[in-house]
């Protein structure tokens, strides 16, 4: 043994290089030629995931503008005990006082009122009023010129919000994502007529899940027709399933008001046929029913085309092995077909799944106010509240319930049983 | 075998379209016995997969009647038809382990659970795969997969199997082995098999009687040695074995012999076969093994020829020579001892007996 | 969704290496009939008058708060002029976003020499907002679905004995609840103090809970036209200007209810971070676009009125109709007898709470 090991020396070429740092350096330039090739993707990737989502985490949690804007307010508010029902010493007036004239003069001051509005309605107005003042403020009894400025400095809630988001980083944005805040007595819920994003949560996990149920329902036969068919027409059917793609979001929703409202031709006819009466018109939109609707119209190419090159790649003689073998028809299928289709069933659902979930302006209108998701609820704060700290929030909590999901469907049927083709 | 009983399958002047234009089966009368190993013979596009379809029910005939143990059967579904199937490429369920796969025509008959697992042991014995009954298709061999498929076709003792090319994907010597153990369990199970192939060597060494197929019609149902020693016309003298080829004109007809003079006026005598009156064209076709380069006496017919090409093969000389105009003509000599020395170049004298030599429907 | 705020100043940053060139200016607007009026009574005669100056439209004044914030945080804005609502002007000038105005300094004074200051009176509601006109969000009927009584109170969208059918109303607190308190007894004066408790907002969701399942909740201002066309609602709140669109330009059997509309103003804010050179060639274009003439001009493409008392009287005919404009303007005597102002500052404070609120509710 020992032996062996003196006798074995490093193997070189014939000019002496050990082979192996010669291998390497015939290597080398081969993969800076990979490295390169990927490196584009490599950037786009980071530049347009990696970085939003990284991005998105930040946002949720940071909270520079208090502590940025009222640097003295936040160092004077450290002695005071938010939970005394005490007002603050004058010392925190006068820091408030010489805050405000700096960012009065930035104009900043109104942009930390719109900060705090998130967390306690009033003090947008109260920054904006008291900005205008501040500057004609004199020296001296501070508590009594803000007071005389707007009561509302009275009121020791808007002190405590103010003390509450005083540090950069919050979990202010994530409490008020779970309806829930930070009281007296800790983190509570928020009183039951105020709470909405859990139940939107809920809401959008069980629409997404009906619609891709439907979706499977509806795109099973098409895909399996499709792929029973000739090239030459099941090309053309292919065209029809991808049809929405092509048509634009305003024709479409304009094409499911015309078919779906009570007024509408599917009411219209099945009134006519005598199915429903003309006076109980079924409602199809403006609710959940338009939304699972218009979102199975729009998802259903995602299910349909992965069940389809699954399908395409399953013989027809298994179906016939399983019929010599005495299996009717129903049987075959059932054991036979089926499941060799059950990888392209889950690539569908989890496209279907994923992509519903973050729809938004489909439901928005179409949806009514039972068809709703939570998606509505974020570009409502991208677009309208500009809360973008409480929409990222939501979007992480969004994210982190599909990763949930997708480990659950991991654990349960196994990722590597997802076949797109 | 139990001929008593009459035919296992029948086919009764069937006939086979696809688009309506052209007939892919013409006219099919075939009575397969009890028991009885049949192959379609025959080259591709032949029709013999069409007929295993008819048969398994996966097409319907377009005319005439299949009978399956003297029951007609063209309204049956093919689940009910009770017929084993062996396809080219297996189609074993991928997502099924093996025993799975040989346990489901016995679910599908709702065998007891017990009985299930007795009979896939069996099977899985039977073709000497015991220890593989819990892999998954993909895990096995080509010729593993291809015994898995037999035996699952066998499972449920069906009275007549199916055979589309089931060795057609195997490479040559596993394919003879297959071969081999096929025959064996046909006369182990004594079940009807029906076997479809276009490899002529294997149509002989398996079958108790081999249909050929060409343009669908059967062109001569026979077995093995009557195939190769009487073709009843070109068309299977050219398919089966190694053949030559003379054309001529028939002169005069002595009962069982005929006399034939070929274009460069050499007369010979053949067996009339596919020949009916003076004056007729034929094609007189002629083993290699059944010609001598030391012509006996006796040997109606004696020509010369010149040698093209030798080709040493171990066992026998291949010789092309040049023969009455047609230089593809080939003789086999066996290396024997003694034999005379040949060179190419020489002319020889060489010699075949009459009831060799058969005139036949003429080609080309 | 969530990746928006990159995206879009992604978007902006790619946008803005292409955009402005010294003479370009990209002026922001709703799109469709109301960019339009603006083409005509603003950019039109300002190009004649400057040919210089290129304006780009762009028609993103619905996602203008967000972007203007994208823009601002990628440090590179690439809007000269934006139309906005008075609400997101408050909300931009809060934040920072848009550039504070100077009446004296930046805005024309009337022909008969009254300050811009007093010509526009209170509705100056921000420091950063330049008036454009006065709409109101008001009801529109089918005349032919509510009998020999049309309507003439408010309180009619609470009456489903008398008026059955489906109610339009916007998908947010905003108007719906003073509307549900002013018919639930509380005087107007007093509507912001009861709103301002928890159980002022309770009363108010009440009120509309009576009519909650009579209700088609929407969120674009097309689609109460489009409801009552098709006879799915039978009366709907919307913007003045797109029910006189619907009954003059497409003939609808629908009538105004002018009872209770709500006062909006939308206008004109600069962003903030503009070169000077650029700010400048804003702040001259807004001068031209806001003075006495424009405005009035613009009532003759779009039933809307002017912001500035001084334009009312120029206020003419409609350039193709041909109709007088003036009986059609919210502000007209007739129409504005029981009417509201947007309480901006109060909405400011409470809109994203009750906004909550109201979601809340509407999703029980
Ligand atoms: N499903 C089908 N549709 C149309 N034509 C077919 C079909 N199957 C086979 N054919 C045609 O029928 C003829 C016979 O085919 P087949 O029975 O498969 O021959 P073989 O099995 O002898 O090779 C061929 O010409 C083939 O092209
Ligand atoms: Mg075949």
């Amino acid at each position: 043994m020992t032996d062996q090991t003196h006798a074995q020396t490093v193997l070189t070429t014939q000019d002496g290089v050990p082979l192996k740092v010669s291998i390497s350096r015939a290597l080398r330039r081969q993969k800076l030629r990979s490295v390169l090739l990927v490196a584009p993707l490599f950037l786009f990737i980071l530049i347009s995931f990696v970085l939003p989502i990284a991005d998105m985490l930040f946002r949720s949690v940071e909270n520079p503008l208090v502590p940025g804007t009222l640097p003295n307010t936040v160092v004077a508010l450290q002695v005071w005990d938010e939970n005394s029902g005490e007002m603050p010493p004058e010392e925190v007036f006068a820091a408030l006082a010489a805050d405000l004239k700096v960012a009065v003069a930035a104009k900043t001051h109104t942009r930390v009122g719109s900060r705090l509005n998130y967390e306690n309605p009033g003090i947008a107005s109260l920054f904006r009023k008291t900005g205008r003042r501040v500057k004609r403020f004199e020296e001296g009894d501070y508590t009594a010129q803000f007071l005389k400025a707007d009561k509302k400095w009275g009121d020791v809630g808007v002190w405590q919000t103010i003390k509450q988001f005083s540090s950069p980083m919050t979990a202010g944005y994530f409490l008020a994502a779970a309806d829930a805040q930070r009281t007296a007595d800790g983190v509570q819920f928020k009183p039951e007529d105020e709470r909405i994003y859990l139940f939107l949560f809920g809401r959008t996990l069980i629409l997404s899940v009906t619609i891709t149920i439907t979706c499977i329902l509806l795109g099973y036969p098409i895909a399996f027709l499709l792929s029973s068919l000739p090239l030459r027409s099941s090309n053309l059917l292919m065209i029809l399933v991808l049809l929405p793609f092509w048509t634009s979001l305003l024709v479409r929703t304009s094409a499911w008001k015309v078919l779906l409202q009570q007024q509408g031709v599917i009411n219209d006819t099945l009134v006519w046929l005598g199915i429903v009466g003309d006076d109980s018109r079924l409602a199809l939109i403006n609710n959940q029913t338009g939304t699972i609707i218009a979102m199975t119209h729009i998802l259903l190419p995602f299910m349909i085309l992965p069940l389809f090159s699954v399908m395409k790649t399953i013989s027809p003689t298994y179906m016939r092995a399983a019929k010599s073998m005495g299996a009717s028809d129903w049987y075959a299928f059932w054991r036979v077909y089926f499941p060799q289709t059950i990888p392209g069933i889950g690539a569908g659902s989890i496209l279907v799944f994923i992509l519903s979930i973050g729809y938004y302006i489909t439901p928005e209108l179409v949806g009514g106010t039972s068809g709703i998701f939570i998606s509505n609820r974020i570009a409502y704060h991208i677009s309208f509240s500009l809360n973008w700290g409480l929409a990222a929030a939501l979007g992480v909590m969004l994210l982190v319930v599909v990763m949930v999901l997708y480990w659950l469907y991991d654990r349960i049927v196994g990722i590597d049983n997802v076949k797109l083709g | 075998m139990t001929t008593e009983r009459g035919a296992s399958v029948r086919f009764d002047k069937v006939q086979k379209s696809y688009d309506g234009e052209t007939l892919v089966v013409k006219d099919l009368n075939l009575d397969i016995k009890h028991g009885e190993f049949l192959t379609m013979l025959g080259p591709s596009g032949s029709g013999k997969t069409t007929c295993l379809m008819m048969l398994a029910g996966f097409e319907p005939a377009s005319h005439g009647e299949i009978f399956l143990n003297d029951r007609p059967i063209n309204n049956v579904p093919p689940h009910k038809r009770g017929v084993g199937m062996v396809f080219q490429n297996y189609a074993l369920f991928p997502h099924m382990s093996v025993a799975e796969n040989l346990a489901f025509p016995l679910q599908v008959r709702s065998l007891g659970k017990a009985e299930q697992q007795e009979k896939v042991k069996h099977a899985l014995e039977m073709v000497e795969l015991g220890e593989f009954g819990s892999r998954r298709p993909a895990q096995l061999s080509g010729g593993q997969q291809q015994r898995v498929a037999v035996a699952r076709a066998l499972v449920f003792d069906p009275d007549l199997v199916l055979m589309d090319e089931p060795l057609g994907a195997l490479d040559k010597q596993l394919r003879e082995q297959m071969q081999y153990e096929i025959k064996h369990i046909h006369e182990n199970l004594g079940v009807t098999i029906v076997y479809v192939t276009h490899d002529q060597t294997e149509a002989l060494t398996m079958s108790d009687r081999v249909a050929v197929f060409n343009d669908g019609v059967i062109q001569q149902l026979s077995s093995p040695d009557a195939l190769y020693e009487t073709p009843q016309n070109s068309f299977v003298a050219q398919f089966i074995g190694e053949n030559n080829k003379l054309s001529g004109t028939v002169t005069a007809i002595n009962d069982n012999i005929c006399d034939v003079r070929l274009a460069d006026g050499t007369e010979l005598k053949a067996d009339k076969v596919n020949v009916n009156a003076v004056g007729d064209n034929t094609t007189l076709s002629l083993r290699p093994e059944r010609i001598e380069i030391a012509a006996v006496d006796s040997m109606e017919n004696r020509v010369k020829g010149h040698i093209e090409e030798l080709i040493y093969l171990g066992d026998h000389i291949r010789v092309r020579m040049n023969v009455a105009g047609n230089p593809e003509f080939i003789v086999k000599v066996r290396n024997r001892a003694g034999e005379q020395k040949l060179a190419e170049g020489q002319d020889i004298q060489i010699g075949w007996f009459a009831s060799d030599c058969k005139a036949l429907d003429p080609v080309g | 969704m969530k990746l928006k705020s990159i995206l879009i100043a992604a978007t902006a940053f790619a946008v803005g290496s292409t955009a402005a060139l010294a003479e370009d200016m990209t002026i922001v607007s709703w799109g469709g009939a109301y960019s339009s009026s603006q083409n005509n009574a603003y950019h039109k005669p300002y190009m004649a008058a400057n040919p210089g100056v290129n304006i780009i439209n762009d028609e993103s004044s619905a996602e203008a708060v967000a972007k203007l914030r994208a823009m601002n945080e990628a440090g590179n804005v690439t809007w000269d002029v934006v139309d906005v609502v008075a609400s997101d002007a408050i909300r931009l000038c809060d934040e920072g976003l848009a550039e504070e105005i100077d009446p004296a300094k930046d805005l024309a004074a009337a022909p008969d020499g009254t300050s811009a200051a007093d010509d526009f009176g209170d509705l100056l509601v921000s420091d950063c907002f330049i008036p454009q006109i006065v709409y109101s969000t008001t009801f529109g009927y089918r005349t032919d679905k509510v009998g020999d009584s049309p309507p003439s109170d408010i309180c009619a969208i609470f009456d489903t004995a008398k008026y059955p059918g489906k109610r339009a109303l916007e998908k947010r607190p905003i108007n719906n609840v003073e509307w549900a308190l002013i018919c639930d007894g509380v005087a107007k004066d007093d509507i912001y103090d009861v709103l301002e408790t928890p159980e002022g907002v309770d009363r108010a969701l009440a009120k509309l809970g009576t009519i909650k399942d009579d209700v088609v909740w929407w969120s674009s201002g097309s689609e109460t036209p489009q409801l009552l066309a098709d006879g799915e609602v039978v009366m709907g709140s919307t913007y003045n200007g797109r029910l006189f669109a619907l009954i003059e330009e497409d003939k609808q059997p629908v009538a105004m209810l002018w009872d209770a509309q709500v006062f909006d103003l939308d206008g004109w804010i600069i962003p903030t971070g503009l070169s000077p050179e650029r700010l400048a060639a804003a702040k001259k274009y807004i001068m031209f676009a806001t003075d006495t003439q424009r405005l009035a001009d613009q009532a003759k493409y779009i039933s809307y009125g002017p912001a500035r008392k001084s334009s009312a009287p120029l206020v003419g005919k409609h350039a193709e109709l041909g109709i007088d404009m003036a009986p059609h303007m919210p502000t007209d005597p007739n129409n504005a007898k029981n009417t509201f102002l947007y309480n901006y500052e109060w909405w400011a404070d409470n809109r994203d709470d009750l906004d909550a609120k109201f979601q809340a509710w509407l999703a029980k």
